[in-house]
């Protein structure tokens, strides 16, 4: 399937909506509530927020969310029956107004998810996903996409990337999946041709800030390091960066039980809390916050990608703006390449 | 906040303290908490309206105390969770010196925690207009109103816990909502668990809560969980005349009269 370069007017995006509305497609889409911007479940165009850099949360939680059940149960007097939830009932959704960072990030969590095991509610929900991405206009202090291999114009993970052609402009579509191309079908007349369009002059200009190889060469050296209490002094020991991160993955699982009934489920979990690794004999392998915190670099900028050839990090800056204690991961990241032992 | 960074130098200089712990310019024109071990680090202090984290919650920071002793730079509610902190014997006059911000941002040198308390007692604990009206939106709702009000909110909640962590109150090795066997408080952030949390933290906080809103700067999502602790700092207000963080003396949701109105303590 090649990429394919249509033109979209302005005042169709709310025509192209409708007509999936109608078709009875559940979208998500960014809102303004409490004065931030969040992905909601959206049922006209008009909810949809506009001029704002990030989401406060990725989209992860359409795909992952932060607890879903995977097996439910009945006891009875003498028997114990299990029943794993069906993946179809999964329902079909379309994400919209994702950006590039963000579909870049559904790439980082499937390789997580099937690394050595093939996640089927995982999997599914990606199956069931179509994600309609926009490109960035604008980049704020705490992005760095294009330090960690993306760029605000990245269609790496969207099945249609939405350009826009300057303030106000129509939009470049580029439609890029077979899923890209279902959407296309059910509004045909809204996608013009396009002639040559050179996108680039209207994304976002952000500049590359560190090395990454710098840093994973660095981090083979620095385990051991004082730089790490330094870092995580400040750090309060919340899991606010874990749970706005696009590709933080880490679960728990928890049962429920209501009499002779019950379900299990995963919850969203983070490297952040010192309960994630405290033994049941009592014993913690990560009993201080820079443990936590070396852990969370490590596994991002180390682990992830020396197993799955993938940076665990898509550069979106959203633990940084939503850290209550300043914590700014770019900040760190500058420094751990000029880090010595 | 010249004096400020002078005290502190001189405080590191001497050896009188370990640390300093203050606030000092942030990334994007946020301002974060400082942990100045030399004293060429002092320079770095500052303050202003900006700074509004409650730094107290670092003093029972495992990291932090084992420095040895602290000195901190504490605004009004700093210095009453300091004092809180002090009554359940999380820190003491051995471990810790304050560096007081009037609320008129002018430093304020305490030989000790005594004379912090008697500091902050000139300043009752009193929930600001703009809260005071929030909290009467909410008390004029139906319940069914209110119901919804709440329930909105919190289906918000993705439990990060950056609330319990900002909370200089929250200290404890082990939350109750971080005992799964038996699960007292339903782990997940459902509804229902969203609810419960909140509701015991705001139960856990009263009497206790210095109205410092550093539950609501720390969430990542803006809900407005600040007024159900406000909302118990009144009821505290209305049923026992107020309270204020005292070193020694009974607090209110830990002490009973024999001869208590109500009868169900006897």
């Amino acid at each position: 399937m090649n990429t394919d370069k249509r033109l979209i007017r302005k005042d169709s995006l709310e025509n192209l909506f409708d007509i999936l509305r109608k078709k009875n497609k559940i979208i998500y889409a960014p809102v303004s509530k409490n004065s931030k911007i969040i992905f909601n479940k959206v049922e006209s165009f008009q909810e949809i927020a506009t001029g704002y850099v990030q989401t406060v949360q990725s989209p992860k939680e359409v795909y992952f969310p932060r607890f879903e059940t995977v097996l439910e149960y009945t006891m009875s007097k003498d028997n114990i029956s299990v029943e794993s939830v069906n993946p179809d009932d999964i329902p079909e959704v379309i994400l919209w107004g994702v950006r590039p960072c963000d579909a870049m990030g559904i790439g980082i969590l499937s390789a997580i998810f099937n690394q050595d095991f093939d996640d089927e509610i995982y999997n599914k929900h990606l199956s069931h996903l179509t994600v309609l991405g926009f490109s960035c206009n604008k980049a704020d202090e705490y992005c760095f996409c294009t330090s960690v291999g993306g760029n605000p114009g990245n269609t790496e993970g969207s099945d249609i990337l939405f350009t826009q052609l300057g303030e106000n402009g129509d939009y470049l579509a580029e439609i890029i999946t077979e899923k890209g191309w279902s959407v296309v079908s059910l509004a045909e007349g809204l996608f013009e041709t396009a002639g040559e369009i050179n996108k680039n002059q209207f994304l976002a200009d952000l500049p590359s800030m560190f090395e990454i190889d710098e840093i994973r060469k660095n981090l083979e050296n620095i385990y051991s390091s004082e730089l790490w209490t330094e870092q995580s002094l400040k750090c309060i020991g919340c899991g606010a960066c874990a749970y706005v991160c696009p590709t933080c993955a880490c679960f728990d699982l928890q049962d429920e039980a209501h009499g002779k009934l019950g379900r299990r489920l995963r919850c969203w979990d983070s490297c952040g809390f010192s309960l994630f690794t405290l033994h049941a004999s009592g014993h913690n392998p990560r009993q201080l916050q820079s443990q936590r915190w070396r852990q969370r670099i490590m596994h991002k900028f180390s682990y992830i990608p020396e197993k799955l050839s993938v940076f665990g990090c898509t550069g979106c800056g959203r633990c940084s703006r939503a850290c209550p204690a300043d914590m700014n991961i770019l900040e760190y990241l500058i420094s751990l390449q000029e880090a010595t032992i | 906040m010249d004096e400020l960074k002078k005290k502190a130098t001189e405080l590191l200089e001497s050896l009188t303290v370990k640390v300093v712990i203050g606030y000092e310019e942030g990334t994007a024109g946020r301002t974060r908490a400082l942990f100045a071990e030399k004293p060429e680090d002092a320079c770095r202090l500052i303050y202003d309206s900006r700074c509004v984290q409650n730094l107290a919650t670092y003093l029972t920071k495992r990291e932090v105390r084992d420095k040895g002793r602290i000195a901190i730079e504490a605004t009004l509610p700093v210095m009453r969770s300091i004092i809180q902190l002090a009554a359940e014997f999380q820190v003491s006059d051995a471990n810790l010196l304050v560096l007081g911000i009037t609320p008129d941002g002018k430093l304020i040198e305490f030989g000790n925690l005594a004379e912090v308390e008697a500091f902050i007692h000139q300043y009752p604990i009193e929930i600001n207009q703009q809260d005071r009206e929030e909290l009467a939106k909410i008390e004029k709702m139906t319940p069914a109103e209110r119901w919804k009000f709440w329930t909105d909110e919190l289906s918000l909640c993705i439990k990060c816990y950056a609330c319990r962590a900002a909370c200089p109150m929250c200290y404890c090795d082990r939350c109750t909502v971080d005992c799964n066997q038996p699960q007292w408080i339903p782990v997940p952030s459902h509804l229902p668990g969203n609810l419960e949390w909140h509701i015991m933290r705001a139960v856990h906080l009263t009497g206790r809560c210095v109205d410092c809103d550093a539950c609501y700067n720390a969430c990542p999502l803006n809900i407005p969980i600040h007024l159900l602790t406000k909302k118990m700092v009144e009821e505290a207000t209305v049923h026992f005349g107020g309270y204020q963080p005292t070193i020694k003396g009974e607090h209110i949701m830990s002490t009973y009269r024999p001869d208590d109105k109500d009868n169900f303590i006897q």
